[in-house]
């Protein structure tokens, strides 16, 4: 799959029609706008360091917890205050890949960074974005390899 | 950490506080800019009543690997408002590199009235100071720029090359990894094509994060500069000095410090830096 689950898929054609970069910009920002913490009641502070993105200069951290129905919630932590596009895309990636099955998450490619913040993107900003997609995709492929091992047992 | 105007510095007039930004906001002589490395950080909230300068649409020739010219910068100028008298104060993320680096475009154009707020962007947002999404329209000006003059605080390539020949001394501001030749870029950063890694010969290794004090963001004293860069590393302000880094926007940083923080009475910023050198032909390089 491309560009991953459905609803990622027709997040990034809805970006795909915002050329303006000033709209983009604004567009994110709502985004980050809406972040919500990880809820105490899943993590608290100091976050777990197996929790955090390498490479990213935010300071974000990621944590999936499995639904019922198998399919993954991600929650997300981001430190610096500064770190705006980690907040944009925290929301983004809980939005589109939360109640997704993790073999569909697994196959989300870290391109899809630069699909959403196009020119909205910096130099530095870029790999640690990219950095936080490689984390949700570890983090999808290890509930794959319980959720096999489980089979297996079974 | 003593304050700005306790510091000694060689210019002290080129750095101002938080708090004189905050009493300045709208004075009608001084006009605050935000520059920053993440595109997105102006619009998410600054400093009320400053402008955005981007580095890279404002600052850069959208073609050729140079500055705008005079005709772009007397239309940026107009844009945000700033006549020849207009004082400009840069602020901005990463510990102001992007704020010394516009800060050097806007020398290189002659416009002394200039100023960096000391801390950056970080220190306004860490004094909880306000921030706004509100973006101020300032009228049009009629500013009329001299040519561009390189002369004075630019190094290009043949310059850097006769400054090897004559023994001169250079910084090298990037981390000990890109200075080794381990990486060809900054750590988290993507590589942007230098072939061969190293530093220029004889070039010493100050990275440009010595010239901060990291619990503040602020700059370091006249004193603990002068221990870094002069008693440790044996720079001489009265030697023409080159720093250079990958682009120029680490080294920009650096320069503000050799130049106006301890007066350094010839100092010079390679921009070209590390993604010219490691890719010309036939350049001596160390490792």
């Amino acid at each position: 799959m491309r560009d991953g689950p459905e609803r990622l898929r027709e997040f990034l054609e809805t970006m795909v029609m915002v050329s303006d970069e000033t709209e983009r910009a604004s567009v994110l920002i709502s985004y980050a706008d809406r972040f919500k913490e990880v809820p105490p009641d899943i993590a608290r502070r100091p976050f777990p360091e197996d929790h955090r993105v390498p490479f990213c200069e935010s300071e974000a951290f990621v944590w999936a917890v499995p639904n019922p129905d198998g399919s993954l919630k991600f929650y997300f932590a981001v430190e610096n205050p500064s770190g705006v596009s980690a907040k944009a895309l925290a929301v983004i990636l809980d939005k589109t890949l939360s109640g997704t099955r993790p073999e569909q998450v697994a196959t989300v490619s870290p391109d899809i960074v630069e699909k959403i913040f196009r020119q909205n993107i910096s130099m530095g900003k870029g790999m640690g974005l990219m950095s936080m997609v490689q984390a949700v995709q570890r983090l999808a492929l290890r509930a794959c390899a319980r959720s096999s091992l489980f089979q297996d047992l079974a | 950490m003593k304050p700005t105007e306790a510091r000694t510095y060689a210019d002290p007039e080129v750095l101002v506080a938080t708090s004189w930004v905050a009493t300045n906001l709208e004075n009608p002589k001084v006009r605050i800019i935000e520059s920053n490395e993440d595109t997105l950080l102006y619009s998410s909230g600054h400093i009320p009543a400053a402008v955005h300068v981007d580095w890279t649409s404002d600052l850069n020739d959208s073609v050729r690997r140079d500055y705008i010219r005079k005709a772009g910068f007397e239309s940026l100028m107009s844009r945000i408002g700033v006549t020849p008298d207009t004082t400009v104060v840069f602020y901005g993320d990463k510990n102001n590199w992007w704020a010394c680096y516009a800060f050097w475009v806007f020398q290189l154009f002659g416009h002394t009235r200039a100023k960096v707020m000391d801390g950056g962007r970080v220190k306004w947002e860490r004094e909880r100071r306000m921030l706004t999404r509100e973006v101020r329209q300032y009228p049009e000006t009629q500013y009329k720029a001299q040519e561009r003059n390189d002369s004075l605080n630019r190094a290009f390539r043949d310059e850097v090359l006769k400054h090897i020949d004559r023994k001169l001394p250079l910084v090298d501001v990037r981390s000990i990894d890109e200075y080794t030749g381990k990486r060809l870029h900054m750590p988290d950063y993507p590589n942007e094509g230098a072939l061969r890694g190293g530093h220029i010969p004889a070039a010493k290794h100050i990275p440009w994060s010595r010239a901060i004090n990291p619990e503040t963001g602020a700059f370091r004293s006249a004193d603990e500069l002068r221990q870094i860069y002069m008693d440790e590393n044996g720079l001489n302000p009265d030697e023409n000095t080159i720093a250079y880094c990958r682009i120029g926007e680490r080294s920009s940083h650096t320069w503000f410090v050799l130049k106006y923080l301890l007066g350094f009475k010839n100092v010079k910023n390679y921009d070209g830096s590390w993604t010219e050198w490691g890719n010309l032909v036939d350049v001596p390089i160390e490792k």
